[in-house]
Parts: C-alpha cells; sequence; structure tokens
C-alpha cells in the first residue's frame, strides 16, 4: 500500500531518475561487481560474458600473490604516491601565490590577459600536450637540443631515455597544464573577500605582508582545505594522460613514468593479462577507498564544514 | 568577480591607498610575463615548425622563426583531407550529442535528489557520490563495455562512459535546492502543473547558469577525449576522433621511420615531410579549441564559482 503510494506520488521522479540510474549502474556499479574476476583466472570460451565469468576457475589471491612477487608492484605504488603528493603541494602552493600576486597587479587588463594565457594550457587535451613537449624535447630537432643548449654550450640530452630528468620534467608539465584552473578557483574566493578587512588593516598600519598572512590566507583556507583533500582522496589515481602520453611510452623512463593507471593500461590491454591488471586495479581501488576516508575523517576532526562527506 | 575583472581600470596616476609598491607591482610584472611567455611559447613553436620547411628542420630543427615559408606540410595533410574532415565530423558527433544527453541526464537526475520531500532521495544522492569513491578499475569496465554491450568501435563507446558525472550531477542538486524557492515550487504545484512541467518551465529557466558551465566542461571532455578513442576503437578507418588520429599521427610516424619498407611505399624518406606533418597535423587539432577558447574562458571562469559541492 505504501508503495502504491508512493509511486503514485513520486513516479515522475523515478522516471526522471531512471536514464541516470541505468548509466550508473552499467558505467559504475556492475564493474563494481566485476572486481571479483581479480580472484579469478579468467578465461574466455564462450561468447557470453556471464557464462565465461561462471566457468573460470577461482584462484584466490593468486593474481595478487603474483603482482606483489614483481618489482613492478612497489614501483608503480612509489611513482604513485611521490609524484601525486608532490602534484599536491605543488597545486596548492603556486595557485595561491599566482592568485595573491595577479590580484595585487594594478594593471587590472594586464590581470586578465596573464590570466587567459595561464588558464590555457588547462584545456589543452595530454595529446596536444605531448605534442608540446615532443616539440621542445625532441632528440635531434626539439627546440632545448638545437637552441637552448648549444646557448649555454651543452652537449644535447637525448631526453626521452634520460631517466633522471623526468621526475623533473613530469611535475612540471603538470604544474604549467593545471596551474591555471587552481589560480582562477583561489583568485574567485579572494575576489570574494569582503574589502573592509583590508580597509580596517590599512587604518591599523597592516603593510601588505600582514594583510596575506593574516587576512587573505585564512580566508582562502577553507577552499585550500577542499581542493587538497579532493586531491589526498586521489592520491591513488595517477593521471594516465600525463604518464601515458608526455614520455611518448619510453620504455626506458618506466621506471619513473610507469604508474599504476598506465600499469594497469599496459598490462590488460597490450600484453591481454587480465589477471595481474585486474589485480592492480582492485588494490588501486581499495586503497584509494580508504585513502578517501582517512583523508576526510582528518579532515573532519580539524573542521567539520570543509568535510566532503 | 566578473565585473572586477571586466572593466580594465585605468591606471591611476598617484599610486592608490593600500596598493603594492612599484618595485613589488615590477616584480609581479616580470613574473608573470616570464611565465605566461612559458605557457605560449610551445605552441608557438608548434605553429611556426608547422610552416616551415622540411629540409630547413632537417637541417637545423625546430627553429622558432622559419627560415623559407613553406606550406608543403598543410598541402600533405590534405592530400588526405577526408580523413581530417572524417574525424571532425565524429569528434563533433561525440561532442554535441554527448555534450546535450549529459545535460539532459544530469538535470533529470539532480532534480528529484533536489527536492527535500522527496523520501528516497538521500538512497539516490548515495548511489552518484559513492561512484566518486569507488570504482571497478579498469578491466571490468573494460569487459562490461565490450563484451556485454558488445561496443567495441561503436561511436557510443566514446559517449556513454561520460555521460553521467557524479560530481556534476551533485553540484547541480545543490544549485537546484538552494537558488530554486520551495515557495515557486508549491504554488506551482498547487496550479496544478505535473513534476516534468516544473522541471522544463519553472527549474531548468532558472538554472542556466549551472547548465551553461556543466555543458563546457562536457563539451571540453568529450572534445578533448582520446582514451576512450585508445581502449575502445581498434579498427583505423573507424571512428578516429580528431585527438586520436593527432594521437596516431605522432606514433605512426615513428612507426614509418622505423619501419624503412613502409617509407618506401610512400617514395622515400626524402619525399615525406614527416616533421613538418606532424606539427600541421597539431595544429589542425588544436585550431578549434584555441578559436573558442575567448568564449569558454568567459563562462569557465564564471562557472567555476558556481555553487560548491557538498555531499
Amino acid at each position: 500500500m505504501a508503495l502504491t503510494r508512493n509511486l503514485r506520488k513520486y513516479g515522475m521522479f523515478y522516471l526522471m531518475l531512471l536514464p541516470g540510474f541505468l548509466i550508473l549502474l552499467v558505467n559504475n556499479y556492475i564493474p563494481m561487481l566485476g572486481v571479483v574476476i581479480a580472484f579469478k583466472n579468467m578465461t574466455y570460451p564462450h561468447a557470453n560474458i556471464i557464462m565465461n565469468f561462471i566457468d573460470s576457475k577461482w584462484v584466490g589471491f593468486e593474481n595478487f600473490k603474483y603482482l606483489f612477487k614483481t618489482s613492478d608492484a612497489w614501483i608503480i605504488t612509489r611513482n604513485t604516491l611521490l609524484y601525486n603528493s608532490l602534484f599536491i603541494v605543488l597545486n596548492l602552493v603556486i595557485p595561491v601565490a599566482f592568485a595573491i600576486m595577479l590580484n595585487e597587479l594594478r594593471s587590472k587588463f594586464l590581470a586578465r590577459f596573464h590570466q587567459s594565457i595561464i588558464f590555457l594550457p588547462y584545456i589543452l587535451s595530454w595529446v596536444v600536450v605531448s605534442y608540446l613537449v615532443y616539440g621542445l624535447l625532441h632528440d635531434k630537432n626539439g627546440f632545448v637540443n638545437t637552441t637552448v643548449l648549444p646557448f649555454f654550450g651543452v652537449d644535447p640530452v637525448q631526453w626521452y631515455f634520460k631517466i633522471h630528468a623526468w621526475p623533473y620534467i613530469l611535475p612540471i608539465v603538470n604544474t604549467i597544464k593545471n596551474v591555471g584552473y587552481y589560480m582562477v578557483l583561489y583568485m574567485a574566493a579572494i575576489i570574494g573577500i569582503d574589502d573592509e578587512y583590508y580597509e580596517a588593516a590599512t587604518i591599523d598600519g597592516a603593510g601588505k605582508w600582514q594583510q596575506i598572512m593574516k587576512i587573505t590566507l585564512p580566508l582562502l583556507m577553507p577552499i585550500m582545505i577542499i581542493m587538497t583533500l579532493l586531491q589526498i582522496g586521489r592520491i591513488f589515481y595517477a593521471d594516465f594522460g600525463l604518464f601515458y602520453q608526455v614520455p611518448k611510452e619510453s620504455g626506458v623512463l618506466f621506471p619513473v613514468t610507469n604508474v599504476i593507471d598506465t600499469y594497469v593500461y599496459r598490462t590488460f590491454l597490450a600484453m591481454g593479462d587480465s589477471g595481474l591488471s585486474s589485480a592492480a586495479g582492485l588494490y588501486q581501488s581499495t586503497v584509494g577507498f580508504v585513502l578517501v576516508f582517512l583523508a576526510n575523517w582528518f579532515v573532519r576532526r580539524i573542521d567539520k564544514d570543509s568535510a566532503l562527506f | 568577480m566578473e565585473a572586477s575583472m571586466t572593466t580594465p581600470t585605468e591606471k591611476a596616476p598617484s599610486r592608490p591607498v593600500n596598493s603594492v609598491s612599484p618595485v613589488g607591482d615590477w616584480s609581479i610584472k616580470i613574473i608573470f610575463g616570464l611565465y605566461s611567455l612559458m605557457c605560449i611559447f610551445p605552441l608557438a613553436l608548434l605553429v611556426m615548425v608547422s610552416f616551415s620547411s622540411e629540409s630547413d628542420v632537417i637541417r637545423e630543427g625546430y627553429k622558432f622563426i622559419p627560415k623559407h615559408f613553406d606550406l608543403s606540410a598543410y598541402k600533405f595533410v590534405f592530400e588526405d583531407w577526408h580523413n581530417v574532415l572524417k574525424s571532425y565530423g565524429v569528434s563533433i558527433f561525440v561532442t554535441v550529442v554527448g555534450t546535450l544527453l549529459s545535460l539532459v541526464i544530469m538535470a533529470l537526475y539532480a532534480y528529484p535528489i533536489s527536492r527535500p520531500d522527496f523520501p528516497q532521495r538521500k538512497f539516490f544522492t548515495f548511489f552518484v557520490f559513492f561512484t566518486m569513491l569507488f570504482n571497478g578499475g579498469l578491466v571490468p569496465w573494460y569487459l562490461v563495455y565490450v563484451k556485454m554491450l558488445h561496443l567495441k568501435d561503436n561511436i557510443w563507446a566514446l559517449i556513454l562512459p561520460l555521460l553521467v558525472s557524479a560530481f556534476f550531477v551533485l553540484i547541480i542538486r545543490t544549485f537546484f535546492a538552494t537558488t530554486i524557492p520551495g515557495a515557486v515550487i508549491e504554488s506551482a504545484k498547487i496550479d496544478g502543473a505535473g513534476e516534468m512541467r516544473i522541471f522544463f518551465k519553472i527549474v531548468l529557466p532558472l538554472s542556466l547558469p549551472v547548465l551553461a558551465s556543466t555543458a563546457l566542461f562536457s563539451t571540453l571532455n568529450y572534445w578533448n577525449d582520446w582514451f576512450l578513442s585508445l581502449v575502445f576503437i581498434q579498427k583505423s578507418d573507424g571512428y578516429i576522433s580528431v585527438q586520436y588520429l593527432m594521437y596516431k599521427t605522432l606514433t605512426n610516424i615513428q612507426f614509418l621511420m622505423t619501419h624503412t619498407e613502409a617509407m618506401n611505399v610512400i617514395g622515400g624518406a626524402t619525399k615525406f615531410p614527416n616533421e613538418t606533418v606532424r606539427m600541421a597535423m597539431a595544429v589542425i587539432g588544436i585550431g578549434p579549441i584555441i578559436f573558442a577558447y575567448p568564449f569558454f574562458q568567459k563562462y569557465f571562469v564564471k562557472g567555476l564559482t558556481v555553487g560548491a559541492v557538498k555531499g
């Protein structure tokens, strides 16, 4: 009775929810159930995936044992965590500094001009960015090797084979691509700050530096926490485009460019090993899930309003 | 924020109260001048190389100022114009259909969960929110699309996966819940309007800002996507989007350079302007984004400030 009343009253709501519900089901929830294939040795004798699933043998934690026996497991975990930690710091410090400085620029025309240029890389795809990096770093023709290094009298470098350079190149590329997005966000927050704070501070004789430290930064804190928390929650997920496109799959560089996402992609679609890759994928999802909760719990303790959930 | 950004205030003759010192102002100018140069230089270099002659590039590498202005790279790309045109067709179709569908589906989902009187709103909110916290990973996801739905080499494989983004559903929901007065909906209900009617006639017209910014992000996501092509598109004469064509050009030319037989088929390495062709291809791919950029930027910046997410 209650059900039919609910349906009669809210039937239209269920109809509205239906398309989105179905897409989430197919795109997100069925794959979530599908994580159990990490505990199976999948074979594909039938045309029907459900039949294949039923026929495949359960192997328990074999795939995981095999994964963690390889040196790859440690390398991809280390790379993912270290790069993302560095990105989180860079995505906080540089955009906040830029936003404060750009806001202080006296010529508003110049401020607008720079904002436009700094935001531009954010809307370019990683394919385009990989072209741009290629134009600079190509060993024979790249601008760095043909013009910059000769100017300083340094010999050309084979960048796509130079393993020690990439822990610097990747953060630089990532920062240039993403700074604009975070900067615009922080600028919006700064502009939202009431002028009266600054007027009162000026009357009291506070200089620029003091105003930034005592007014701007404390008032930016909530959004800084949210943005950082969002990234910490995803610290176990690497930006596939950055690590796949920009180093152009140079195998020599894998020790410093292989991350969990590129590893899962390569072992599955290039090597066809669904056991190993689904184990790595589940490892990523599970640890990632725990990390979101930890990050959120931590923020809740400091500032309840800044927590995600 | 828009007001203060769009009015280019004339430089004040004397230093206004509480603005940075001239030294500070100049340091900021120099820092941003250098940084902006760093952002724009690689793009400019790409364009310049695409207009260079191949022999210059082979002799001297990529130079910022081309010695000889040369269009042969573009001529070569347009020899193959039907491929370029087809890719544009694929990208435009995926972007337009994807964005429109995505907008309608997400707004339809966001509306019921924004209504405080809907008893199941907590469940459906959690249903979408949870997808931000956990996912099945690439392998099961791939198997669903390829082995269950059989969408390999199908254009819908480039559209479906990006249709519903939990993040934007929650943003739209927050917007509905905070900016549409409950009293307006109540009075429409008293006047006998159904939920669909209320949604299309009252809620959507009042929500244009959030819908516009969602649509822009969606457009960008579809236009810039190459990952779905990488995973789902195998046939070389299949649905190759502009991004994927650019990606393939980069890798295929490498293929040509490492496989000399393939080079002979097109008449030898000397006849093939591979360095400049690659860059011309990139320019053709980037072009639309650069032209749409001023428009994009204006609404993006606005959109970023529309409502924060809370679960």
